[in-house]
C-alpha cells in the first residue's frame, strides 16, 4: 500500500511539474528561446502573490487573478524588449541573457527578501487538508486541485493553439516566421503574445509551488527550472501533453525514490531523466501539438 | 589542365597570409616577463594579496575554459561547476589516501577530463538551450551522488588533509604557485589548441556549420575535445579551490555561482577571444573586491553588465579595444597581407 501511495502522490505532483514545464516548452516551441530564468520568474510570481495577499487581503486562492495578468504583461514586455533584441543577435545571446537574468533575479531576491523561505496560505484548510482512502493513502486537496489546474491549463493551451486566432498566428510564426511576416502577421507581436501566455503559466506554477511547498530565492533554479526541464525531456521536446507525461513520470520516480530512502527523492528523478535521455532522447511522446 | 587563369594567379602572388601583423615573439616575451614577475609575488606582497590573486587565477582559468566552450565551440554549459566540484573532490580523495594535495592536483585535473567523456555522451544528445540545462542537471546529479558517500564527508564535506607540519607562509606560496601554474598552462594549452587544426575546425563551424561538415570537418569530435579540455581545466581550477579553501564542501564547490562567474567574466571581457577572459577576470575581481561588503550585489551588477554587453557590445571590452588599436596578444587567426612588402618578397621569389 505504501508503494501505491507513493505512485498516487507522484502522479499528483506530476501535475505541478507539468505546470512548470508547459511554459518552458511553449517558449522553446515558438521562439526557440530556452529561458534559463524560467524558474526564477516563477519564484518572482510567488513573491508577488505573497505581497498582494499581505497588502490587499484578497483570498489566497484568488491571488492568481491579479498575479497572472501582471506576469503576462511582464512576459510581453520582456519578450518585446530584451528577449527580442537577444533573438535578433543569435540563439547564443538569448542563452547568455536569460542566464544573466536568472542570476540577477535570484541574487536580487536574496538581497531584498533574504534567504528565508516563505509559503503561500500555509494556514489555509485547503492547503493543509487531505482526505483518506483506506488507512494509509491520504490525498491532499491542494495536490488534487493543482493537478486539475494543470490539466485545465494544458486543455486551454491546446484549444488556444489549435482554435483561436492568436493560436493559429503563433503556430504559423513558429513554423516559419518570415513567411508569416509576408502574410501580414507581425511576428514580434505574436512572439510577445506567446511569451505572455507562457508567463501566465509560469505565474500559476509559482503560486502553486508556493502553496504546495516553500519558496526561497534558490527554488527557481534548484527545483522549478531543473524539474521543468526534466519533465520536458522525459515527455518529449515540443510536445504539450508530453509535459504532463514527463511531469508524472518524474513525480512518480521521485516518490518511489523517497520511499526507498528519504534522501534519494531528487536523485531518483534525475536518474530516470538520464535513462530516458540515453534510451529515448526524443522523449516518451515524440509527436505533439507543436511538433 | 590548370583551372587558375593567368591574371588571378599573378594577382595571388601579391598576397601573403600571416598569423599576425606584429611579431608574436614580442608578445611572447612580454607574457614571459609578466609570468616571471607574478611568480615572485609571494616574496614581495602580503599573504592577503596572494589569496585574492589565487581567487583571480581560479576565475581566469574557469573563464578561459568557458570561453573555449561558448565562444569557440558554441556550447553554452551552465553545469561547469560539475567539474569544479569533481576536481576538488578528486584532490580530497587522493589527499585522504595520503597523497600531497599539490601532487594530487594534476591527477585530479586528468581525472576530471576523463569524467567528461561519459558526461559528454549524455549531454551531447541535446542542442543549445537544452544542452545548457542538461549540463546543469548533471552537475546537480553528481553532487547528489557524492553526498551519498559519508567517507568523503557526505553532505557536509571534509577539511582537506595533508598539510600537517607545513609552515603557513610556505603553504600560501605553494598555493599561489599552483594557481599561477594552472592558469598559465590553461592559457598556453588553449592558445596552442586554437592555433592548430582544432582552431580551424571550430572557426569554420562558427561561421557555417553545414559548410564545415560538408567539407569534412569532424564537428562532433572537435566539440568532444573542447568539452574534455574544459573538463580538465575546470577540474584543475576546482583542485586549486580545494587547496586554497583547505576544505571541500559539496554545496560550495558544486554551486552554479561558479558558472555565473566564469560566464560573466567572459561576456564582459569578450566572447571568442583569448584576451577577453583576461580583461573580464580583472573587471570581475575589481568589482568583487570593491563590493565585497555588500553581499550579493557584485553578482547582480556583474549580471546586469553582462546582459547589457551581450546585447549591445557583443565582442565585449576586448572587442572595443580591438576596434581602436587592432592588436592580438594571442594571434590564432590569419591575416591577409597585401602591399609593397608582400610584393617585394613575391618578386624576390620569382627572380631568385
Amino acid at each position: 500500500v505504501a508503494w501505491v501511495n507513493a505512485i498516487i502522490q507522484g502522479v499528483l505532483t506530476g501535475g505541478l511539474y507539468a505546470l512548470f514545464a508547459c511554459g518552458l516548452s511553449l517558449m522553446f516551441g515558438v521562439m526557440k528561446v530556452v529561458n534559463l530564468a524560467h524558474g526564477d520568474l516563477a519564484v518572482v510570481a510567488g513573491y508577488i502573490a505573497i505581497g498582494i495577499i499581505a497588502v490587499t487581503h484578497v483570498p489566497v486562492l484568488w491571488s492568481f487573478v491579479i498575479v497572472v495578468p501582471i506576469m503576462a504583461l511582464l512576459g510581453y514586455v520582456l519578450q518585446r524588449t530584451v528577449l527580442q533584441t537577444a533573438l535578433d543577435r543569435s540563439v547564443l545571446t538569448t542563452l547568455l541573457v536569460t542566464f544573466g537574468l536568472s542570476v540577477v533575479i535570484e541574487n536580487g531576491l536574496l538581497q531584498f527578501f533574504t534567504a528565508n523561505s516563505r509559503g503561500i496560505g500555509a494556514s489555509l484548510s485547503l492547503v493543509t487538508g487531505a482526505f483518506t482512502i483506506g488507512s494509509q493513502i491520504s490525498i491532499a486537496y491542494l495536490l488534487l486541485l493543482i493537478f486539475a489546474v494543470a490539466v485545465a491549463v494544458l486543455l486551454g493551451l491546446q484549444y488556444f493553439l489549435s482554435r483561436s486566432k492568436y493560436g493559429r498566428l503563433i503556430r504559423a510564426v513558429a513554423d516559419d516566421k518570415e513567411a508569416a511576416q509576408l502574410a501580414g502577421a507581425d511576428y514580434r507581436h505574436v512572439f510577445g503574445i506567446a511569451a505572455a501566455v507562457a508567463f501566465a503559466t509560469v505565474a500559476l506554477g509559482g503560486i502553486a509551488f508556493g502553496m504546495y511547498s516553500d519558496l526561497d530565492p534558490t527554488t527557481g533554479t534548484d527545483t522549478i527550472l531543473l524539474f521543468a526541464f526534466a519533465a520536458v525531456v522525459i515527455g518529449g521536446l515540443g510536445s504539450l501533453w508530453g509535459t504532463l507525461v514527463g511531469g508524472v513520470v518524474l513525480g512518480v520516480a521521485q516518490q518511489i525514490g523517497a520511499q526507498i530512502n528519504i534522501s534519494d527523492e531528487l536523485l531518483a528523478g534525475y536518474i530516470v531523466f538520464l535513462v530516458v535521455l540515453v534510451l529515448r532522447p526524443q522523449g516518451l511522446i515524440s509527436r505533439g501539438v507543436q511538433s | 589542365v590548370s583551372l587558375v587563369t593567368e591574371p588571378t594567379a599573378r594577382q595571388a602572388e601579391s598576397f601573403r597570409v600571416t598569423r599576425s601583423q606584429r611579431n608574436v615573439a614580442w608578445t611572447g616575451a612580454v607574457a614571459l616577463i609578466v609570468v616571471v614577475v607574478l611568480a615572485f609575488f609571494p616574496y614581495i606582497v602580503y599573504s592577503g594579496t596572494t589569496a585574492i590573486m589565487v581567487q583571480g587565477f581560479i576565475v581566469l582559468t574557469l573563464a578561459s575554459m568557458w570561453n573555449l566552450l561558448a565562444g569557440y565551440a558554441g556550447l553554452v554549459s551552465v553545469g561547469q561547476q560539475a567539474f569544479v566540484g569533481l576536481g576538488a573532490y578528486f584532490v580530497l580523495i587522493l589527499a585522504l589516501h595520503g597523497l600531497s594535495p599539490f601532487a594530487a592536483l594534476p591527477v585530479a585535473a586528468v581525472a576530471s577530463g576523463i569524467a567528461a567523456l561519459p558526461l559528454w555522451w549524455l549531454v551531447s544528445r541535446l542542442r543549445s538551450g537544452y544542452f545548457a540545462i542538461a549540463t546543469w542537471v548533471l552537475a546537480a546529479t553528481i553532487m547528489l551522488v557524492i553526498e551519498k558517500f559519508p567517507s568523503i564527508g557526505g553532505g557536509t564535506g571534509l577539511p582537506l588533509p595533508g598539510f600537517a607540519g607545513m609552515a603557513p607562509t610556505l603553504l600560501t606560496a605553494y598555493t599561489y604557485w599552483a594557481g599561477l601554474a594552472v592558469t598559465v598552462l590553461a592559457l598556453i594549452g588553449i592558445y596552442l589548441l586554437l592555433r592548430g587544426r582544432l582552431g580551424l575546425v571550430l572557426t569554420a563551424v562558427r561561421d557555417d556549420e553545414v559548410a564545415a561538415r560538408s567539407s569534412g570537418a569532424r564537428v562532433g569530435l572537435a566539440r568532444l575535445l573542447v568539452f574534455v579540455v574544459a573538463g580538465v581545466g575546470c577540474g584543475a581550477a576546482g583542485g586549486v579551490l580545494a587547496i586554497s579553501q583547505l576544505q571541500v564542501q559539496p554545496s560550495a564547490v558544486f554551486s552554479v555561482q561558479w558558472t555565473a562567474e566564469m560566464a560573466f567574466a567572459v561576456i564582459i571581457g569578450g566572447l571568442g577571444t583569448i584576451e577577453g577572459p583576461i580583461i573580464g577576470t580583472v573587471v570581475y575581481m575589481v568589482l568583487q573586491q570593491t563590493l565585497a561588503s555588500y553581499n550579493a550585489w557584485y553578482l547582480i551588477i556583474l549580471g546586469l553588465v553582462a546582459i547589457i554587453v551581450a546585447l549591445f557590445a557583443r565582442r565585449g571590452l576586448w572587442g572595443l579595444i580591438d576596434e581602436r588599436v587592432n592588436i592580438r596578444l594571442f594571434p590564432v587567426g590569419f591575416w591577409l597581407r597585401t602591399g609593397d612588402a608582400a610584393n617585394r618578397r613575391a618578386k624576390d621569389a620569382r627572380n631568385g
